[in-house]
Protein backbone atom coordinates (compact mmCIF):
# COMPACT_ATOMS: atom_id res chain seq x y z
CA UNK A 1 0.00 0.00 0.00
CA UNK A 2 2.82 2.37 0.85
CA UNK A 3 4.25 1.68 -2.57
CA UNK A 4 1.03 2.68 -4.22
CA UNK A 5 0.75 5.98 -2.38
CA UNK A 6 4.34 6.90 -2.98
CA UNK A 7 4.01 6.02 -6.60
CA UNK A 8 0.76 7.92 -6.67
CA UNK A 9 2.55 11.08 -5.62
CA UNK A 10 5.33 10.45 -8.10
CA UNK A 11 2.80 10.16 -10.87
CA UNK A 12 0.67 13.06 -9.72
CA UNK A 13 1.44 15.21 -12.74
CA UNK A 14 2.49 12.56 -15.18
CA UNK A 15 -0.92 11.00 -15.36
CA UNK A 16 0.30 8.06 -17.41
CA UNK A 17 -0.53 4.44 -16.88
CA UNK A 18 2.40 2.18 -16.02
CA UNK A 19 3.45 -0.32 -18.65
CA UNK A 20 2.50 -3.28 -16.52
CA UNK A 21 -0.58 -3.21 -14.25
CA UNK A 22 -0.46 -4.84 -10.85
CA UNK A 23 -2.92 -7.48 -11.82
CA UNK A 24 -4.27 -9.37 -14.79
CA UNK A 25 -7.66 -11.02 -14.96
CA UNK A 26 -8.20 -14.21 -16.94
CA UNK A 27 -11.71 -15.46 -17.45
CA UNK A 28 -12.15 -18.89 -19.02
CA UNK A 29 -15.18 -21.01 -19.97
CA UNK A 30 -17.32 -18.87 -17.71
CA UNK A 31 -21.08 -19.27 -17.43
CA UNK A 32 -23.40 -17.94 -14.78
CA UNK A 33 -26.96 -19.19 -14.71
CA UNK A 34 -29.74 -18.21 -12.33
CA UNK A 35 -33.30 -19.48 -12.48
CA UNK A 36 -32.51 -21.36 -15.72
CA UNK A 37 -31.48 -18.05 -17.32
CA UNK A 38 -27.92 -17.62 -18.53
CA UNK A 39 -26.68 -14.29 -17.21
CA UNK A 40 -23.12 -14.60 -18.48
CA UNK A 41 -21.40 -16.74 -21.07
CA UNK A 42 -17.76 -15.82 -21.62
CA UNK A 43 -15.52 -18.49 -23.20
CA UNK A 44 -12.36 -16.41 -22.79
CA UNK A 45 -11.53 -12.89 -21.68
CA UNK A 46 -8.26 -11.40 -20.53
CA UNK A 47 -7.99 -7.99 -18.91
CA UNK A 48 -4.39 -6.85 -18.78
CA UNK A 49 -4.27 -3.48 -20.49
CA UNK A 50 -1.98 -1.12 -18.56
CA UNK A 51 -4.73 1.47 -17.94
CA UNK A 52 -8.39 0.97 -17.07
CA UNK A 53 -10.34 -1.77 -18.80
CA UNK A 54 -13.78 -0.27 -19.31
CA UNK A 55 -16.85 -2.46 -19.69
CA UNK A 56 -19.82 -0.94 -21.48
CA UNK A 57 -23.17 -2.31 -22.59
CA UNK A 58 -26.91 -1.81 -22.23
CA UNK A 59 -28.85 -2.17 -18.96
CA UNK A 60 -29.10 -5.79 -17.88
CA UNK A 61 -26.17 -6.88 -20.07
CA UNK A 62 -24.49 -8.53 -17.08
CA UNK A 63 -21.85 -5.90 -16.33
CA UNK A 64 -22.50 -5.79 -12.58
CA UNK A 65 -22.75 -9.58 -12.45
CA UNK A 66 -19.32 -9.85 -14.09
CA UNK A 67 -17.73 -7.44 -11.59
CA UNK A 68 -19.35 -9.20 -8.62
CA UNK A 69 -18.12 -12.50 -9.99
CA UNK A 70 -14.55 -11.23 -10.32
CA UNK A 71 -14.85 -9.88 -6.80
CA UNK A 72 -15.94 -13.26 -5.46
CA UNK A 73 -19.39 -12.19 -4.32
CA UNK A 74 -21.12 -14.51 -6.79
CA UNK A 75 -20.28 -18.10 -7.63
CA UNK A 76 -19.72 -19.07 -11.25
CA UNK A 77 -21.89 -21.89 -12.58
CA UNK A 78 -18.99 -23.20 -14.66
CA UNK A 79 -15.51 -21.99 -15.55
CA UNK A 80 -13.08 -19.87 -13.58
CA UNK A 81 -11.58 -16.48 -13.04
CA UNK A 82 -7.89 -16.18 -12.29
CA UNK A 83 -6.26 -13.08 -10.86
CA UNK A 84 -2.51 -12.97 -11.20
CA UNK A 85 0.20 -10.51 -10.35
CA UNK A 86 2.52 -10.41 -13.39
CA UNK A 87 5.46 -9.39 -11.20
CA UNK A 88 4.85 -12.59 -9.23
CA UNK A 89 4.07 -10.79 -6.02
CA UNK A 90 1.82 -13.30 -4.29
CA UNK A 91 -1.91 -13.08 -3.69
CA UNK A 92 -3.83 -10.35 -5.49
CA UNK A 93 -5.81 -7.99 -3.28
CA UNK A 94 -8.93 -6.51 -4.76
CA UNK A 95 -11.47 -3.87 -3.80
CA UNK A 96 -14.78 -2.87 -5.31
CA UNK A 97 -16.83 0.29 -5.54
CA UNK A 98 -20.43 -0.84 -5.77
CA UNK A 99 -23.07 0.65 -8.03
CA UNK A 100 -24.75 1.72 -4.79
CA UNK A 101 -21.94 1.99 -2.22
CA UNK A 102 -22.91 1.45 1.41
CA UNK A 103 -21.37 3.98 3.76
CA UNK A 104 -21.27 2.98 7.42
CA UNK A 105 -23.35 4.94 9.92
CA UNK A 106 -20.28 6.72 11.21
CA UNK A 107 -18.27 9.83 10.44
CA UNK A 108 -16.24 10.21 7.26
CA UNK A 109 -13.00 9.40 9.12
CA UNK A 110 -14.86 6.65 10.95
CA UNK A 111 -15.52 4.95 7.63
CA UNK A 112 -11.84 5.11 6.70
CA UNK A 113 -10.59 4.15 10.16
CA UNK A 114 -12.88 1.13 10.11
CA UNK A 115 -11.22 -0.27 6.98
CA UNK A 116 -7.70 0.51 8.19
CA UNK A 117 -8.38 -1.24 11.50
CA UNK A 118 -9.74 -4.17 9.54
CA UNK A 119 -6.49 -4.18 7.56
CA UNK A 120 -4.54 -4.37 10.78
CA UNK A 121 -3.05 -0.87 10.52
CA UNK A 122 -1.92 0.07 14.05
CA UNK A 123 -3.77 2.89 15.77
CA UNK A 124 -0.91 5.41 15.51
CA UNK A 125 -0.38 4.92 11.79
CA UNK A 126 -4.10 5.04 11.14
CA UNK A 127 -4.47 8.74 11.94
CA UNK A 128 -1.90 9.78 9.34
CA UNK A 129 -3.24 7.39 6.73
CA UNK A 130 -6.78 8.70 7.25
CA UNK A 131 -5.49 12.23 6.62
CA UNK A 132 -3.81 11.09 3.40
CA UNK A 133 -6.97 9.40 2.17
CA UNK A 134 -9.10 12.42 3.11
CA UNK A 135 -6.76 14.65 1.14
CA UNK A 136 -6.85 12.32 -1.82
CA UNK A 137 -10.66 12.43 -1.85
CA UNK A 138 -10.72 16.20 -1.18
CA UNK A 139 -12.69 15.51 2.00
CA UNK A 140 -10.43 17.15 4.60
CA UNK A 141 -13.12 19.57 5.73
CA UNK A 142 -15.68 16.78 6.04
CA UNK A 143 -13.73 14.45 8.34
CA UNK A 144 -16.10 14.62 11.30
CA UNK A 145 -19.35 14.79 9.36
CA UNK A 146 -21.67 11.75 9.40
CA UNK A 147 -20.82 9.93 6.16
CA UNK A 148 -24.43 9.58 5.11
CA UNK A 149 -25.04 13.30 5.28
CA UNK A 150 -22.47 13.99 2.55
CA UNK A 151 -23.60 15.05 -0.90
CA UNK A 152 -23.78 12.38 -3.59
CA UNK A 153 -20.45 13.37 -5.10
CA UNK A 154 -18.74 13.47 -1.71
CA UNK A 155 -20.19 10.09 -0.79
CA UNK A 156 -18.82 8.62 -4.00
CA UNK A 157 -15.35 10.10 -3.37
CA UNK A 158 -15.42 8.70 0.16
CA UNK A 159 -16.47 5.26 -1.08
CA UNK A 160 -13.63 5.39 -3.60
CA UNK A 161 -10.87 6.32 -1.15
CA UNK A 162 -12.32 3.84 1.34
CA UNK A 163 -11.88 1.11 -1.28
CA UNK A 164 -8.30 2.35 -1.74
CA UNK A 165 -7.72 2.05 1.99
CA UNK A 166 -7.75 -1.72 1.62
CA UNK A 167 -4.57 -1.44 -0.45
CA UNK A 168 -5.82 -3.24 -3.56
CA UNK A 169 -3.91 -4.41 -6.64
CA UNK A 170 -7.19 -4.62 -8.54
CA UNK A 171 -9.96 -2.06 -8.19
CA UNK A 172 -13.42 -2.79 -9.60
CA UNK A 173 -15.63 0.25 -10.17
CA UNK A 174 -19.33 -0.18 -10.99
CA UNK A 175 -20.62 3.03 -12.57
CA UNK A 176 -18.59 5.29 -10.27
CA UNK A 177 -20.04 8.52 -11.66
CA UNK A 178 -23.59 7.51 -12.59
CA UNK A 179 -25.46 9.85 -10.21
CA UNK A 180 -22.99 12.74 -10.41
CA UNK A 181 -22.95 16.13 -12.10
CA UNK A 182 -20.21 16.97 -14.66
CA UNK A 183 -17.90 18.66 -12.16
CA UNK A 184 -18.15 15.82 -9.64
CA UNK A 185 -17.66 13.36 -12.51
CA UNK A 186 -14.44 15.15 -13.49
CA UNK A 187 -13.16 14.93 -9.92
CA UNK A 188 -13.80 11.21 -9.76
CA UNK A 189 -12.20 10.71 -13.15
CA UNK A 190 -9.12 12.57 -11.95
CA UNK A 191 -8.95 10.28 -8.95
CA UNK A 192 -9.32 7.21 -11.15
CA UNK A 193 -6.44 8.41 -13.37
CA UNK A 194 -4.19 8.87 -10.34
CA UNK A 195 -5.10 5.46 -9.00
CA UNK A 196 -4.45 3.81 -12.33
CA UNK A 197 -1.15 5.66 -12.71
CA UNK A 198 -0.09 4.36 -9.31
CA UNK A 199 -0.16 0.84 -10.74
CA UNK A 200 -3.50 -0.38 -9.48
CA UNK A 201 -5.37 -2.27 -12.21
CA UNK A 202 -8.78 -0.77 -12.80
CA UNK A 203 -11.75 -2.59 -14.27
CA UNK A 204 -14.76 -0.32 -14.49
CA UNK A 205 -18.29 -0.24 -15.82
CA UNK A 206 -19.80 2.93 -17.23
CA UNK A 207 -22.69 4.12 -19.37
CA UNK A 208 -20.84 7.31 -20.14
CA UNK A 209 -19.11 6.78 -23.51
CA UNK A 210 -17.24 10.05 -23.18
CA UNK A 211 -15.85 8.75 -19.93
CA UNK A 212 -14.85 5.49 -21.60
CA UNK A 213 -12.96 7.49 -24.24
CA UNK A 214 -11.28 9.66 -21.61
CA UNK A 215 -10.20 6.89 -19.24
CA UNK A 216 -10.03 3.55 -20.98
CA UNK A 217 -7.01 1.71 -22.30
CA UNK A 218 -9.34 -0.87 -23.70
CA UNK A 219 -13.09 -1.18 -24.09
CA UNK A 220 -15.16 -4.33 -23.65
CA UNK A 221 -18.72 -4.38 -24.97
CA UNK A 222 -21.00 -6.76 -23.12
CA UNK A 223 -24.43 -7.59 -24.52
CA UNK A 224 -26.84 -10.24 -23.23
CA UNK A 225 -24.14 -11.81 -21.12
CA UNK A 226 -21.61 -12.13 -23.95
CA UNK A 227 -18.50 -10.19 -24.90
CA UNK A 228 -19.28 -8.69 -28.29
CA UNK A 229 -16.03 -6.84 -28.76
CA UNK A 230 -12.83 -6.07 -26.91
CA UNK A 231 -10.52 -3.48 -28.42
CA UNK A 232 -8.11 -0.65 -27.61
CA UNK A 233 -10.12 2.50 -26.97
CA UNK A 234 -9.22 4.44 -30.11
CA UNK A 235 -9.84 1.45 -32.33
CA UNK A 236 -13.14 0.66 -30.61
CA UNK A 237 -14.61 4.09 -31.18
CA UNK A 238 -13.09 4.74 -34.61
CA UNK A 239 -13.57 1.33 -36.18
CA UNK A 240 -15.96 -0.86 -34.25
CA UNK A 241 -15.82 -4.27 -35.89
CA UNK A 242 -18.74 -6.16 -34.45
CA UNK A 243 -22.28 -5.44 -35.54
CA UNK A 244 -23.25 -5.09 -31.86
CA UNK A 245 -20.62 -2.40 -31.26
CA UNK A 246 -21.65 -0.47 -34.35
CA UNK A 247 -25.30 -0.65 -33.27
CA UNK A 248 -24.44 0.28 -29.67
CA UNK A 249 -22.43 3.34 -30.68
CA UNK A 250 -25.24 4.58 -32.90
CA UNK A 251 -27.76 3.94 -30.13
CA UNK A 252 -29.52 1.13 -31.97
CA UNK A 253 -28.54 -1.86 -29.89
CA UNK A 254 -31.57 -3.66 -28.55
CA UNK A 255 -31.60 -4.90 -25.00
CA UNK B 1 -65.93 10.26 42.03
CA UNK B 2 -65.41 12.53 45.02
CA UNK B 3 -63.54 9.64 46.54
CA UNK B 4 -61.26 9.18 43.52
CA UNK B 5 -60.34 12.85 43.45
CA UNK B 6 -59.42 12.73 47.10
CA UNK B 7 -57.34 9.62 46.67
CA UNK B 8 -55.56 11.18 43.72
CA UNK B 9 -54.82 14.29 45.79
CA UNK B 10 -53.42 12.12 48.54
CA UNK B 11 -51.39 10.21 46.00
CA UNK B 12 -49.87 13.38 44.55
CA UNK B 13 -49.07 14.62 48.03
CA UNK B 14 -47.33 11.33 48.69
CA UNK B 15 -45.23 11.72 45.60
CA UNK B 16 -44.35 15.34 46.38
CA UNK B 17 -43.64 14.71 50.05
CA UNK B 18 -40.85 12.31 49.10
CA UNK B 19 -42.14 9.49 51.28
CA UNK B 20 -39.01 7.36 51.90
CA UNK B 21 -40.88 4.03 51.98
CA UNK B 22 -42.51 4.74 48.67
CA UNK B 23 -39.30 5.90 47.01
CA UNK B 24 -37.39 2.84 48.22
CA UNK B 25 -40.01 0.75 46.44
CA UNK B 26 -39.54 2.79 43.27
CA UNK B 27 -35.77 2.50 43.50
CA UNK B 28 -35.89 -1.26 43.99
CA UNK B 29 -38.17 -1.55 40.97
CA UNK B 30 -35.75 0.42 38.83
CA UNK B 31 -32.73 -1.46 40.17
CA UNK B 32 -34.26 -4.86 39.45
CA UNK B 33 -35.60 -4.01 36.00
CA UNK B 34 -32.53 -2.05 34.85
CA UNK B 35 -30.20 -4.83 35.98
CA UNK B 36 -32.38 -7.40 34.24
CA UNK B 37 -32.36 -5.32 31.05
CA UNK B 38 -28.59 -4.87 31.11
CA UNK B 39 -28.00 -8.59 31.66
CA UNK B 40 -30.53 -9.53 28.98
CA UNK B 41 -28.91 -7.03 26.58
CA UNK B 42 -25.44 -8.45 27.22
CA UNK B 43 -26.76 -11.85 26.13
CA UNK B 44 -29.53 -10.91 23.71
CA UNK B 45 -27.70 -8.38 21.50
CA UNK B 46 -24.91 -10.73 20.42
CA UNK B 47 -27.26 -13.71 20.35
CA UNK B 48 -29.80 -11.93 18.15
CA UNK B 49 -27.07 -10.62 15.84
CA UNK B 50 -25.44 -14.04 15.48
CA UNK B 51 -28.86 -15.52 14.78
CA UNK B 52 -29.29 -12.89 12.06
CA UNK B 53 -26.00 -13.45 10.22
CA UNK B 54 -25.50 -17.23 10.51
CA UNK B 55 -27.14 -20.01 8.56
CA UNK B 56 -27.71 -23.41 10.06
CA UNK B 57 -30.29 -26.16 9.69
CA UNK B 58 -33.36 -25.47 11.78
CA UNK B 59 -32.69 -21.74 11.92
CA UNK B 60 -36.25 -20.86 10.90
CA UNK B 61 -37.57 -22.97 13.78
CA UNK B 62 -35.28 -21.20 16.27
CA UNK B 63 -36.46 -17.83 14.96
CA UNK B 64 -40.11 -18.81 15.31
CA UNK B 65 -39.54 -20.06 18.85
CA UNK B 66 -37.66 -16.92 19.92
CA UNK B 67 -40.40 -14.75 18.43
CA UNK B 68 -43.04 -16.78 20.26
CA UNK B 69 -41.15 -16.44 23.54
CA UNK B 70 -41.55 -12.66 23.29
CA UNK B 71 -45.12 -13.13 24.48
CA UNK B 72 -44.18 -15.39 27.38
CA UNK B 73 -46.71 -14.90 30.23
CA UNK B 74 -44.88 -13.46 33.27
CA UNK B 75 -46.63 -15.83 35.69
CA UNK B 76 -45.29 -18.81 33.74
CA UNK B 77 -41.77 -17.40 33.91
CA UNK B 78 -42.30 -16.75 37.62
CA UNK B 79 -43.50 -20.29 38.20
CA UNK B 80 -40.54 -21.77 36.29
CA UNK B 81 -37.98 -19.72 38.20
CA UNK B 82 -39.82 -20.55 41.43
CA UNK B 83 -39.54 -24.28 40.73
CA UNK B 84 -35.85 -23.89 39.93
CA UNK B 85 -35.03 -21.85 43.03
CA UNK B 86 -37.33 -23.43 45.62
CA UNK B 87 -35.70 -25.50 48.38
CA UNK B 88 -36.44 -28.77 46.61
CA UNK B 89 -35.51 -27.37 43.16
CA UNK B 90 -32.20 -27.93 41.34
CA UNK B 91 -30.89 -24.48 42.34
CA UNK B 92 -32.41 -24.52 45.83
CA UNK B 93 -29.00 -24.54 47.51
CA UNK B 94 -28.42 -20.99 46.32
CA UNK B 95 -31.25 -19.77 48.62
CA UNK B 96 -32.20 -17.11 46.14
CA UNK B 97 -35.97 -17.41 46.40
CA UNK B 98 -37.63 -14.24 47.72
CA UNK B 99 -34.58 -12.06 47.02
CA UNK B 100 -34.15 -9.25 44.49
CA UNK B 101 -31.69 -11.54 42.67
CA UNK B 102 -34.48 -14.04 42.02
CA UNK B 103 -36.60 -11.21 40.63
CA UNK B 104 -33.76 -10.15 38.35
CA UNK B 105 -33.36 -13.72 37.10
CA UNK B 106 -37.09 -13.96 36.34
CA UNK B 107 -37.08 -10.64 34.49
CA UNK B 108 -33.99 -11.56 32.49
CA UNK B 109 -35.86 -14.60 31.22
CA UNK B 110 -38.81 -12.42 30.39
CA UNK B 111 -36.81 -9.70 28.60
CA UNK B 112 -34.19 -11.87 26.89
CA UNK B 113 -36.51 -13.17 24.14
CA UNK B 114 -37.73 -9.64 23.43
CA UNK B 115 -34.24 -8.21 23.03
CA UNK B 116 -33.01 -11.25 21.10
CA UNK B 117 -35.95 -11.31 18.69
CA UNK B 118 -35.94 -7.56 18.04
CA UNK B 119 -32.15 -7.58 17.62
CA UNK B 120 -32.35 -10.42 15.11
CA UNK B 121 -34.98 -8.50 13.17
CA UNK B 122 -33.06 -5.20 13.16
CA UNK B 123 -29.67 -6.79 12.37
CA UNK B 124 -31.18 -9.00 9.65
CA UNK B 125 -32.45 -5.96 7.83
CA UNK B 126 -29.18 -4.07 8.24
CA UNK B 127 -27.25 -7.13 7.08
CA UNK B 128 -29.25 -7.16 3.87
CA UNK B 129 -27.87 -3.70 3.19
CA UNK B 130 -24.32 -4.29 4.49
CA UNK B 131 -23.45 -7.92 3.70
CA UNK B 132 -21.77 -7.50 0.29
CA UNK B 133 -20.05 -4.25 1.24
CA UNK B 134 -18.57 -5.70 4.43
CA UNK B 135 -17.49 -8.85 2.65
CA UNK B 136 -15.83 -6.67 0.04
CA UNK B 137 -13.99 -4.83 2.80
CA UNK B 138 -12.63 -8.16 4.01
CA UNK B 139 -14.86 -9.10 6.95
CA UNK B 140 -15.91 -12.66 7.63
CA UNK B 141 -19.55 -13.27 8.55
CA UNK B 142 -18.73 -13.45 12.26
CA UNK B 143 -16.60 -10.32 12.07
CA UNK B 144 -19.61 -8.41 10.79
CA UNK B 145 -21.48 -8.92 14.09
CA UNK B 146 -19.88 -6.09 16.10
CA UNK B 147 -20.02 -3.80 13.05
CA UNK B 148 -23.72 -4.44 12.52
CA UNK B 149 -24.45 -4.02 16.25
CA UNK B 150 -22.67 -0.67 16.26
CA UNK B 151 -24.23 0.61 13.07
CA UNK B 152 -27.66 -0.52 14.29
CA UNK B 153 -27.12 1.16 17.65
CA UNK B 154 -29.97 3.65 17.43
CA UNK B 155 -32.57 1.08 16.43
CA UNK B 156 -31.23 -1.40 18.97
CA UNK B 157 -31.69 1.20 21.69
CA UNK B 158 -35.42 1.00 21.09
CA UNK B 159 -35.24 -2.78 21.52
CA UNK B 160 -33.57 -2.31 24.90
CA UNK B 161 -36.15 0.26 25.95
CA UNK B 162 -38.95 -2.09 24.90
CA UNK B 163 -37.37 -4.77 27.09
CA UNK B 164 -37.04 -2.41 30.05
CA UNK B 165 -40.63 -1.25 29.62
CA UNK B 166 -41.84 -4.82 29.74
CA UNK B 167 -39.75 -5.64 32.82
CA UNK B 168 -40.71 -2.65 34.92
CA UNK B 169 -44.42 -3.08 34.21
CA UNK B 170 -44.81 -6.82 34.81
CA UNK B 171 -46.21 -8.13 38.08
CA UNK B 172 -46.66 -11.90 37.77
CA UNK B 173 -43.03 -13.03 37.74
CA UNK B 174 -41.68 -10.76 40.48
CA UNK B 175 -44.67 -11.53 42.70
CA UNK B 176 -44.10 -15.29 42.57
CA UNK B 177 -40.30 -15.34 42.98
CA UNK B 178 -39.99 -12.20 45.13
CA UNK B 179 -42.90 -12.82 47.46
CA UNK B 180 -43.70 -9.11 47.85
CA UNK B 181 -41.88 -8.87 51.20
CA UNK B 182 -41.95 -5.40 52.70
CA UNK B 183 -38.59 -3.56 52.48
CA UNK B 184 -37.02 -6.56 50.73
CA UNK B 185 -38.71 -7.51 47.49
CA UNK B 186 -41.61 -5.12 47.22
CA UNK B 187 -41.61 -3.34 43.87
CA UNK B 188 -44.04 -0.90 42.27
CA UNK B 189 -46.31 -3.35 40.53
CA UNK B 190 -46.58 -5.81 43.41
CA UNK B 191 -47.20 -2.98 45.86
CA UNK B 192 -49.97 -1.61 43.67
CA UNK B 193 -51.64 -5.02 43.61
CA UNK B 194 -51.33 -5.48 47.36
CA UNK B 195 -52.28 -1.95 48.47
CA UNK B 196 -55.28 -1.89 46.14
CA UNK B 197 -56.61 -5.10 47.67
CA UNK B 198 -56.02 -3.63 51.14
CA UNK B 199 -57.90 -0.47 50.18
CA UNK B 200 -54.86 1.81 50.53
CA UNK B 201 -55.58 3.52 47.25
CA UNK B 202 -53.39 6.57 47.79
CA UNK B 203 -50.11 4.63 47.78
CA UNK B 204 -51.31 2.41 44.90
CA UNK B 205 -52.27 5.45 42.86
CA UNK B 206 -49.03 7.27 43.64
CA UNK B 207 -47.01 4.31 42.38
CA UNK B 208 -49.33 4.02 39.38
CA UNK B 209 -48.65 7.63 38.47
CA UNK B 210 -44.89 7.09 38.78
CA UNK B 211 -45.13 3.95 36.64
CA UNK B 212 -46.95 5.86 33.94
CA UNK B 213 -44.34 8.62 34.08
CA UNK B 214 -41.62 6.02 33.63
CA UNK B 215 -43.48 4.62 30.62
CA UNK B 216 -43.73 8.15 29.20
CA UNK B 217 -40.02 8.73 29.73
CA UNK B 218 -39.16 5.45 28.03
CA UNK B 219 -41.27 6.45 25.05
CA UNK B 220 -39.75 9.91 24.98
CA UNK B 221 -36.32 8.29 24.99
CA UNK B 222 -37.33 6.12 22.03
CA UNK B 223 -38.53 9.18 20.13
CA UNK B 224 -35.40 11.16 21.00
CA UNK B 225 -33.23 8.27 19.84
CA UNK B 226 -35.04 8.11 16.51
CA UNK B 227 -34.72 11.86 16.11
CA UNK B 228 -31.01 11.84 16.85
CA UNK B 229 -30.48 8.98 14.39
CA UNK B 230 -32.28 10.96 11.74
CA UNK B 231 -30.33 14.11 12.46
CA UNK B 232 -27.09 12.19 11.95
CA UNK B 233 -28.48 10.60 8.77
CA UNK B 234 -28.03 7.30 10.55
CA UNK B 235 -31.67 6.30 10.47
N1 LIG C 1 -28.75 -12.84 -8.20
C1 LIG C 1 -29.43 -12.82 -9.36
N2 LIG C 1 -30.39 -13.73 -9.64
C2 LIG C 1 -31.08 -13.72 -10.80
N3 LIG C 1 -30.87 -12.80 -11.75
C3 LIG C 1 -29.93 -11.87 -11.55
C4 LIG C 1 -29.16 -11.83 -10.36
N4 LIG C 1 -28.32 -10.79 -10.42
C5 LIG C 1 -28.55 -10.21 -11.62
N5 LIG C 1 -29.50 -10.85 -12.30
C6 LIG C 1 -29.97 -10.53 -13.66
O1 LIG C 1 -28.85 -10.52 -14.50
C7 LIG C 1 -29.00 -9.55 -15.52
C8 LIG C 1 -27.77 -8.67 -15.57
O2 LIG C 1 -27.73 -7.87 -14.41
P1 LIG C 1 -26.60 -6.81 -14.14
O3 LIG C 1 -26.88 -6.18 -12.84
O4 LIG C 1 -25.28 -7.42 -14.32
O5 LIG C 1 -26.85 -5.77 -15.32
P2 LIG C 1 -25.96 -4.52 -15.69
O6 LIG C 1 -25.31 -4.82 -16.98
O7 LIG C 1 -25.09 -4.15 -14.57
O8 LIG C 1 -27.09 -3.44 -15.94
P3 LIG C 1 -27.16 -1.90 -15.47
O9 LIG C 1 -26.46 -1.14 -16.55
O10 LIG C 1 -28.60 -1.61 -15.48
O11 LIG C 1 -26.52 -1.77 -14.14
C9 LIG C 1 -30.28 -8.78 -15.21
O12 LIG C 1 -31.29 -9.27 -16.06
C10 LIG C 1 -30.58 -9.15 -13.76
O13 LIG C 1 -31.96 -9.19 -13.54
MG1 LIG D 1 -25.04 -2.68 -13.17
Amino acid sequence: MRDHTDQLRANWAKDAAPAVPACRVDVSDLTVARDRKTLLNIPALTLNAPGPSVIIGPNGAGKSVLLRLIHGLLPATTGQIALTDPSGGGAVKQAMLFQKPVLLRRSVSGNLGFVLRQQGVPWRARRARIDELLAQGHLQTRAKQPARSLSGGEQQRLALVRALATGPDLLLLDEPTAPLDPAATREIEGLIRQISASGIKIVMVTHDLGQARRLASEVILLHRGQVQEQAPTDRFFALPRSAAAQAFLSGDLLR
Amino acid sequence: MQNFAEELRAALLLILSGDPDMWSIVLLSLRVSLTATVVAAAIGLPLGAILAVTRFPGKQLVVVVVNALMGLPPVVVGLTVYLLLSNSGPLGVLSLLYTPTAMIVAQVLLVLPIITALTRQIISELDGEYADQLRSLGLSRMQTVPTLLWDGRFQLMTALLAGFGRAVAEVGAVLIVGGNINHVTRVMTTTIALETSKGNLALALALGVILIMIALMVNAAVAATALRAQRLSHA
